[in-house]
This record gives C-alpha cells, sequence and structure tokens, in this order.
C-alpha cells in the first residue's frame, strides 16, 4: 500500500498521467465538486453506463502530506474518511484482520454485483433455453427422422463392443454427470424460480442436499473421465474416413451407413467434447471446491491478452488483477457456462443412445451388440471383429447368439 | 446391467469417501478462514 501510494505521489509529482488520463475522451468537467463525483457521474452509474473510476480510485489521501500528529486531523494520517473508504472501495487499503484467508482483506469488491446479474440474467436464460431448445429440436427429430432402425436383416448374433470395465467407467461418468447436472441446476435455479414454486423451507433442504451431491459425487465424474479417456482415446484420433462420414452427414438424413470404424466422427466428437469440456469443468469446478486456492483467471486473462485474443474478440484489454472473489465468481460462470454446453450435447447423445437408435443401448448395457447394427453402423470394425474371432474359430467368447 | 449398477454403487461410496476425507483435509472454509484469534464454535 505504501509503495504504491509513494510511486503515486512520486508520478503525480513528476508530472506523468497514468493511463487513464491518457484516453482521447474528453474530460468530465469536476470542478464544481473540486475534483469528486459529480452528479452527472452518479447519474451515469445508475444507468448502467461505464463510468471510468480513474478519477477517484486513486485518490485515497497522502500520508506525506499528512498534519503533524499534534495538531487537529493529525490523526488521520493524511487521509479523510472519504479517502479511506475510497481505499476500501477501490481495494488499495491496508487491512489487517483477525481471520485468514486470502479473501479476508477484501471488504468490498463490487465485481459481485456485476456477477449476481448475469448469473440470475442472461446465464440463467440463455442456458435455460440451450437446454430447453435442445429437448425440443431432438423432439422434433424424432418427429421427423423416427427411430433409427436396423435396416437389414438380424443376424441373432451379437458381437461384444464394450468390455465390462469400459461400461464400469461410462456408467460412473454418466451417472455422475447426471447427478452434477441436476444438483447443479437446482443452485443455478433457486433464487429465480425453485423459491417462488416451493417456499424456502423446501428449497433449504434441496439446496443442502444439492450441495452435498455436487460437491462429493465431483470425485466419481473426475475419476471417470480419466478413465473413459484411457479406454478410448486411441480409438478416437482422427482418422480419414471421418471425413467422409461427416460430409455425409453419419448417413442420418440419408439410406445407408457410410463406413465407420470403432466409433464414428459423431461420436469422436462427442467424445472429444467430453474430455475438453469435462476437464474445464472440472478445472473450474476444482477452484470452487477450495475456494481460492487455485486461481486462475487473472493467469488467462493475462494470456489473452498476450497473444491478443482478446483484442481479436473485440474485449479489449482484460483485467489482471482480480480480487480474489472475482476468480471464484469468474470460475463459477465459466463452470456454469461450459456446463451448460455440455448437458445440451449429452442430450443429444443420450437420445441416439436409447430411444433414438435401435441396437444402440445395447453397446453399453449388455455390451453385446447385433452383427447386423455393428455392420450397418461400424462397418470397418465390425469386419476386422468377424475377422478377428473367425481366425480364432467358433465358439469364440465375441459371437454369441442373441438371447 | 451389472455394469451399470456396480458404477452406481461407486458413484455413492466414492461420494461418502470424498466426503469423509475432505473434511479431514484441512479445506473447511472455517479451519482456511479462522486463526489462533479466531474461535468459531
Amino acid at each position: 500500500m505504501s509503495l504504491r501510494l509513494l510511486l503515486f505521489v512520486l508520478a503525480t509529482m513528476m508530472g506523468i498521467s497514468f493511463g487513464w488520463a491518457q484516453e482521447a475522451a474528453p474530460k468530465p468537467d469536476r470542478s464544481a465538486t473540486g475534483g469528486a463525483q459529480t452528479l452527472e457521474d452518479i447519474m451515469a452509474r445508475q444507468r448502467g453506463e461505464a463510468v471510468d473510476n480513474g478519477f477517484r480510485s486513486g485518490a485515497t489521501g497522502d500520508p506525506d502530506s499528512a498534519a503533524g500528529l499534534a495538531q487537529q486531523l493529525g490523526t488521520l494520517g493524511g487521509a479523510s474518511d472519504p479517502e479511506l473508504w475510497r481505499a476500501l472501495r477501490f481495494g488499495s487499503a491496508n487491512i489487517t484482520a483477525t481471520n485468514n484467508g486470502p479473501a479476508a482483506t477484501t471488504l468490498i469488491q463490487d465485481g459481485g454485483m456485476r456477477w449476481l446479474q448475469f448469473r440470475e440474467g442472461p446465464l440463467l436464460t440463455y442456458g435455460g433455453y440451450l437446454l430447453l431448445g435442445t429437448i425440443v429440436l431432438l423432439a422434433v427429430f424424432f418427429l421427423i427422422r423416427g427411430r433409427i432402425r436396423i435396416d437389414g436383416e438380424k443376424t441373432g448374433l451379437t458381437i461384444e463392443r464394450f468390455k465390462p470395465v469400459e461400461r464400469f467407467g461410462h456408467w460412473l461418468l454418466a451417472g455422475s454427470f447426471i447427478l452434477l447436472g441436476i444438483t447443479g441446476l437446482i443452485t443455478l435455479f433457486g433464487r429465480k424460480f425453485l423459491i417462488p414454486a416451493f417456499g424456502h423451507e423446501t428449497f433449504a433442504f434441496l439446496a443442502v442436499g444439492s450441495k452435498w451431491i455436487h460437491n462429493n459425487v465431483s470425485w466419481a465424474f473426475m475419476l471417470a473421465l480419466v478413465m473413459v479417456f484411457v479406454f478410448w482415446v486411441v480409438h478416437n484420433l482422427p482418422s480419414r474416413t471421418d471425413i467422409n462420414w461427416l460430409l455425409k452427414g453419419g448417413g442420418i438424413f440419408t439410406k445407408g451407413h457410410p463406413p465407420a470404424k470403432k466409433f464414428n466422427a459423431g461420436q469422436k466428437l462427442i467424445f472429444w467434447s467430453v474430455i475438453i469440456l469435462g476437464a474445464s469443468i472440472s478445472a473450474s469446478g476444482l477452484a470452487l471446491l477450495f475456494p481460492f486456492e487455485l486461481n486462475m483467471f487473472a493467469a488467462t486473462f493475462a494470456k489473452l491478452n498476450d497473444f491478443g485474443i482478446s483484442a481479436a474478440l473485440g474485449m479489449g484489454e482484460l483485467r489482471t488483477t482480480l480480487a480474489p472473489h472475482e476468480e471464484m465468481q469468474y470460475a463459477q460462470l465459466w463452470h456454469a457456462i461450459v456446463s451448460f454446453v455440455l448437458m445440451a450435447i449429452i442430450l443429444a447423445h443420450i437420445y441416439i443412445g436409447s430411444v433414438g437408435m435401435e441396437g444402440a443401448y445395447d453397446a453399453m448395457g449388455t455390451g453385446e451388440v447385433e452383427l447386423q447394427w455393428a455392420r450397418e453402423h461400424h462397418s470397418i470394425w465390425a469386419a476386422e471383429e468377424e475377422a478377428r474371432n473367425a481366425a480364432q474359430g467358433s465358439g469364440n467368447r465375441a459371437t454369441t447368439p442373441a438371447e | 446391467m451389472k455394469s451399470m449398477l456396480s458404477a452406481f454403487l461407486a458413484i455413492a461410496v466414492i461420494a461418502v469417501g470424498s466426503n469423509l476425507i475432505l473434511g479431514q483435509a484441512g479445506f473447511s472454509s472455517q479451519e482456511r478462514g479462522s486463526g489462533p484469534a479466531v474461535r468459531l464454535d
């Protein structure tokens, strides 16, 4: 604090103006208030306009010009009460607190208001519409396309698609994700929808339960994410067949199926979405599980500035000094935004793996799929499996009559 | 089906287990936020 103040005083004495003073925008006339904020500043802020606080964030007093201790006002140490409050408001006051933790000395942080408004505004609205829109689109798709049937004659034979441990990993991920999704939505939609609908007491019960489930089930999700990555990454590396598959739209709207290996390009997209978005959700989730311990956003913003990404996206220079609470607020928003995207993707995945396609569920249910289904949807993989089974002779484990 | 049910069981076991472990890991807000000069209970 004292060093910053000293620099400020030195810079002012040497006539060096700070960045905010160099902006080309015309300076508001504050002579009537002696440089303090004017009615126009207050009104602009109330209209929700961006107000440059530079003119007052640094005006936090000057210990060097303090009156002597024995004089009147000497005990104030060169800072008036408004200047002290300004230092608190802009986070530059030298605060000592008896409680510990990185956030203990942040007494006022106005980033919280922006976070609250975004969280209960755009985040909730667009997030909700994204999920509802996805469900509606899937319903429309089902009405138009119907269930994707197995075209050919069923053979009555099955081949193993997923081993028990792979299915275990899948369901560990799926079960935990659904629990985390539902409890996360309860937490986000509580104040706006659930409290008005069910009252405070019911929601308090729901919220405490949701928090417990969300915090503790998260570990199962993270473990399962690592498991499925290890199991399936080899089969999800891009290959030439993916281009053809994508060009033909996966055969969703046409007769016949483009050839595919164990996973087609659509499944690969789902896989990498789950891995990348899931890892991002896990990282921001860990930051939320251990508050103030894992601060990632100031560093990320600095990187985005350095690489010119924020400028390219029209966001200008992002702030790289964040209050501890702001780190948590950004972590929460990022956590929720990425989760909404992944939830929408997973809704489509659940649809196509259950009602959307005949024979698909068996892959994760029993692990055994109808041979004809495999030949149609994963022709290259099915041919390889059949060749391998034939080489091993009849009566092998992989080809068994369907029940 | 067995894989699915055992995975769901594992979720419950992991959740209860992590709750026990995290409670003792010293990362509760109470432990992180208090010090010798603060008595919370």
